[in-house]
């Protein structure tokens, strides 16, 4: 069953060829079995899971069931989950049980799904290995010496090895994408307002974006339908309606044109540009037409990008003093020296770091040489790809400039580490949404390919996305060792 | 030499809006600690601000009533510092782009008018109370209040001494009570005062170095503190120093200020704009529509009213100290339909002295507009003397009753028929042969013990002007 696309899964539901209650146990065993290899949970939540599937199970057996009713999944560790404790992959929220869900949790649940548990990320989603959360390390069911990229790393790797069917992400500068392409699945980051961010922990307000993270285009599809849509109670939502996802996944490619950023291309791996080779090939048969654009400002976007969201990152995470909830330290001498051990034993190395980063970016004096200049590099960007649209339908390119690294290959080099992330970056200064497809191979590592839409265009590059998966099974190959 | 203080206020006006700025929690006064504090007061992970449109509308009422133009569009910005009572670690306020922009406000003082530019007034959030009595060497920290919106009211530097000063603050004091923006309650902290204080050289342009004084909760000590602070700035400019920029603290007991901190010692707030905010576009519309609520402004009606009802400037002043005081004055000269001026001493004098010996808001009066307007129509008709009519107010207090009807009841009228009277008279020169004699051999003195028994045989009911008329007329032509 954990090879199963979500709607063969709601299929096999609606037949009766199984429940939900069976199919919730399936996973939660597969977790059991599986999950010690790779860590992808946090917190796993059998009790919940079971309640949920009984209330599913219910609900088909009235005939009242939506296209995701009795389907589990998991959620980051990022979406507040009422009463079950959000770690946020921290110290600092270890013993955090939220008092409401985030509007993503309450959306999910009320399209009937049920709540597997929660996944192991990058602390505060600060991060591109999941190396910095502090319950350790998620590895890459492709190759278990290697990182399943991050900071939706739980979330790619639980997917891609079969622990759920699907999953939850956010997207800050590539976190759903990057670690999709590294554990071969697919997933979307929406436009930026276009999924709610309430109850959502923050990292940079500006850039975070949920989406979901799954086996296929159309899974994300399914996912997408359910997440997304005008919440007030985030002011920064678009109040826009929802397209009917499903209806134009099959729509045919004849005549679309997709844009080839060459500034993504120019020092391409050559073993990622065969790849994109292939895909594109494949697109070419499918009739979509080629064109060269340029974005010349985006080799300016992970330095604007590591001015802007340490910024936001430093005010945003100011809020864990010890004084409310949260991690304290023991036996405070006074306030100062509660601020300053709650936090210096609360948080990791990446997340001081940023914190710094932002702290002095944002002091008077360099406000208007980093923040106010990175600003404006962002509306750059934003144009470049704004041209590129005029002209073309998408964009397609590399998630990532190699596949998965090993474990602790750059967590010395944090500029390394950041650079994992040069083509997804500039998405999110733009706002735009993007999409890793799983493309193919290197060294038995899977790599993915990116498509770029334009603004509230999510139904334009699933469709551009479903229509590669028809003709491919990159995506529906599974790791070997958890087949 | 001769030194001129330079001041600027700025006024922390909490807004009567029924929620908070940023949150649907209430923000009434005087709930027990944290029990009006939700998830987004408490600074919860995931949790997101959502402006409140009740505050923009008074924010943008604020700024017409004091002719400032409003920002079309204005950005909400954080403040990041750390205080246990921030629970965000940040306070959501305007920096840049405030909703309000230039506009100025009319000051009176010994009889001079000037006018007091506003640089600007912006939205924000307030903090929490940090309580550390009983807490036996720990803080307490209470979050109701966390979230409560605000005005901050920025004035230029054109206040040029502590009288000014506080002039320029009991006048914004009146102006957002009376455009109900604020209760303007000073002991709950709706109303809060930073002064910035400087001192310059009689004649000099430049300005001095200034000091903050946070904080002062009340008119009065306002002027001290302000007084205080020029005092020791020429002291010590007089002894040769110099006047350190800092932020000091107002101590009432002690009547000084003391340093907080100094400008090395200042916080880098590390303003930007709030991520989680859109930028606040306010439409004509939107302005156009608040326009439209404004009330008369008490600048306008207190001009007014020398104008239309010739009242002296100082009783215009106190009948438009606040907008129910003002209106009830109206509403009596609109009923009663006699001579302004009778009207306002009644207000001013025998109404206020009733109210505040009961401690008593006007709106809560015994006496009614109308009431009292038909007590007064008796006096302007002659049917009772204004002497007889305190008695009759009196009773009007405590009975409930119309003036017509206690007239009535108790016999009050004012004998105006002057044969009653003459017979009166009459029968008192009679009972006195002796003062009369005394009267017409040249004490002249002795007309008021006439009139005086006059009025104790009527018991004060007698017209007085016919009295005076008669009882000349009799001391006189006898013989």
């Amino acid at each position: 069953m954990h090879n199963k696309t979500l709607a063969e899964l709601a299929q096999g539901l609606k037949r009766r060829e199984f429940s939900s209650r069976e199919l919730t146990q399936h996973f939660l065993e597969r977790i059991r079995r599986h999950d010690r290899r790779l860590n992808a949970f946090i917190t796993v939540t059998p009790e919940r899971a079971l309640a949920d599937a009984e209330a599913a199970d219910a609900a088909l057996a009235r005939g009242e069931a939506g296209p995701l009713t009795g389907i589990p999944l998991a959620q980051k560790d990022i979406f507040c989950t009422d009463g079950i404790r959000t770690t946020c992959g921290s110290r600092m929220l270890d013993n955090f049980p939220p008092p409401y869900d985030a509007t993503v949790v309450a959306r999910l649940a009320e399209a009937g799904t049920v709540l597997l548990g929660k996944l192991n990320m990058d602390e505060f989603a600060m991060g591109s290995s999941n190396e910095t959360s502090y319950y350790g390390p998620v590895r890459n069911p492709w190759n278990t010496d290697c990182v399943p990229g991050g900071s939706s790393g739980g979330s790619a790797a639980a997917v891609a090895a079969g622990l759920t069917p699907a999953a939850t992400g956010t997207d800050t500068g590539g976190s759903i994408r990057q670690p999709a392409a590294f554990c071969g699945i697919t997933g979307l980051k929406p436009t930026y307002g276009r999924v709610s961010r309430w109850g959502m922990v923050a990292f940079a307000s500006s850039l975070d974006q949920g989406g979901p993270m799954a086996r296929s285009a159309e899974d994300c599809a399914l996912l997408l339908q359910a997440m997304a849509g005008f919440d007030p109670k985030d002011s920064t939502s678009v109040d826009r309606p929802v397209p009917d996802y499903g209806a134009v996944l099959n729509r045919e490619l004849k005549g679309v044109r997709i844009g080839l950023p060459k500034e993504y291309f120019a020092d391409l791996d050559p073993a990622m540009a065969q790849v994109l080779e292939a895909a594109m090939a494949e697109y070419r048969r499918l009739g979509v037409e080629f064109k060269e654009v340029s974005l010349p400002n985006i080799g300016l976007s992970v330095p604007a990008y590591y001015v802007i969201a340490p910024s936001e990152c430093s005010s945003n995470l100011a809020r864990y003093d010890g004084v409310r909830y949260g991690y304290r330290c023991r036996d405070p001498r006074d306030l100062e020296d509660l601020y300053l051990r709650t936090r210096a034993e609360g948080f990791g190395a990446e997340v001081k770091r940023r914190i710094l980063i932002g702290t002095y970016a944002l002091s008077a004096g360099y406000y208007d040489a980093y923040y106010l200049k990175a600003q404006k590099i962002r509306r750059l960007i934003a144009d470049d790809f704004r041209r590129a649209f005029q002209e073309v339908d998408a964009l397609l390119g590399p998630t990532t400039p190699t596949p998965a690294f090993r474990l602790g290959e750059k967590t010395g080099d944090p500029i390394a580490m950041y650079l994992s992330d040069i083509y997804t970056i500039a998405v999110n200064l733009a706002g735009l949404p993007g999409m890793s497809v799983p493309a193919g191979f290197i060294d038995g590592r899977p790599v993915g390919m990116q498509l770029i839409g334009d603004y509230f265009a999510e139904d334009r590059l699933l469709n551009i996305a479903h229509r590669y998966q028809r003709e491919t099974d990159w995506h529906r190959r599974l790791p070997p060792d958890f087949a | 030499m001769e030194w001129e203080p330079v001041i600027g206020l700025e006024i922390h006006v909490q807004l009567l809006t029924r929620s908070k700025i940023f949150s649907g929690a209430s923000t009434a006064y005087g709930a027990p600690p944290n029990t009006q504090a939700c998830a987004i007061d408490l600074g919860m992970p995931g949790t997101l601000p959502v402006l409140n449109e009740a505050a923009v509308r008074l924010a943008v009422k604020f700024g017409l009533a004091v002719e400032a133009e409003i920002a079309r569009r204005s950005v909400f910005a954080r403040k990041n510092y750390f205080y246990p009572d921030l629970p965000k670690g940040y306070q959501i306020s305007q920096y840049e782009l405030p909703v309000v922009g230039k506009g100025h406000l009319t000051i009176h003082l010994d009889g001079r008018e000037k006018r007091i530019g506003i640089t600007r007034a912006h939205l924000e959030e307030d903090a929490g109370k940090s309580l550390h009595e009983d807490f036996h060497g720990l803080t307490g920290i209470d979050l109701n209040r966390a979230g409560t919106p605000l005005l901050e009211i920025v004035s230029e530097p054109d206040l040029r001494s502590p009288e000014e000063a506080v002039a320029y603050m009991k006048k914004l004091h009146q102006l957002v009570v009376w455009l109900g923006i604020s209760d303007g309650n000073m002991q709950e902290g709706s109303f809060r005062c930073d002064a910035n204080v400087s001192v310059r050289p009689k004649g000099e342009t430049k300005f001095g170095t200034r000091t903050e004084i946070k904080n002062v909760n009340s008119f009065r000590f306002v002027e001290r503190a302000i007084q205080f602070e020029i005092e020791r700035q020429i002291q010590v400019l007089e002894s040769g120093g110099t006047v350190v920029q800092e932020t000091r603290l107002y101590d009432a007991e002690r009547d000084e200020t003391r340093p907080m901190r100094t400008k090395e010692e200042a916080f880098d707030y590390r303003y930007f704009p709030d991520p989680d905010l859109l930028p606040l576009v306010i439409g004509e519309d939107f302005i156009e529509q608040v326009r439209r609520e404004l009330p008369e402004l008490p600048e306008a009606r207190y001009h007014r009213f020398i104008e239309q009802y010739g009242l002296k400037p100082y009783d215009a002043e106190v009948l438009t100290a606040t907008r129910p005081l003002s209106d009830y004055f109206e509403a009596v000269v609109r009923e009663a339909a006699c001579d302004p001026k009778l009207c306002a001493n009644w207000v001013m004098v025998e109404l206020s002295g009733a109210l505040n010996r009961a401690g008593l808001e006007i709106d809560r009066s015994p006496v009614s507009a109308e009431r009292l307007a038909g007590l007064l129509r008796r006096i302007a008709d002659g049917t009772i003397s204004g002497k007889i009519a305190k008695q009759v107010f009196e009773l009007m207090w405590d009975s409930g009753k119309d003036a017509d009807t206690l007239i009535e009841e108790k016999g009050l009228k004012q004998i105006t028929d002057a044969g009653a009277i003459e017979k009166i008279i009459d029968e008192i020169l009679e009972a006195n042969p002796k003062q009369v004699a005394q009267y017409r051999a040249g004490k002249e003195k002795l007309f008021g013990f006439f009139v005086g028994q006059v009025m104790k045989a009527t018991q004060g009911k007698a017209n007085p002007q016919q009295v005076n008329a008669l009882l000349k007329e009799k001391l006189q032509g006898g013989g």
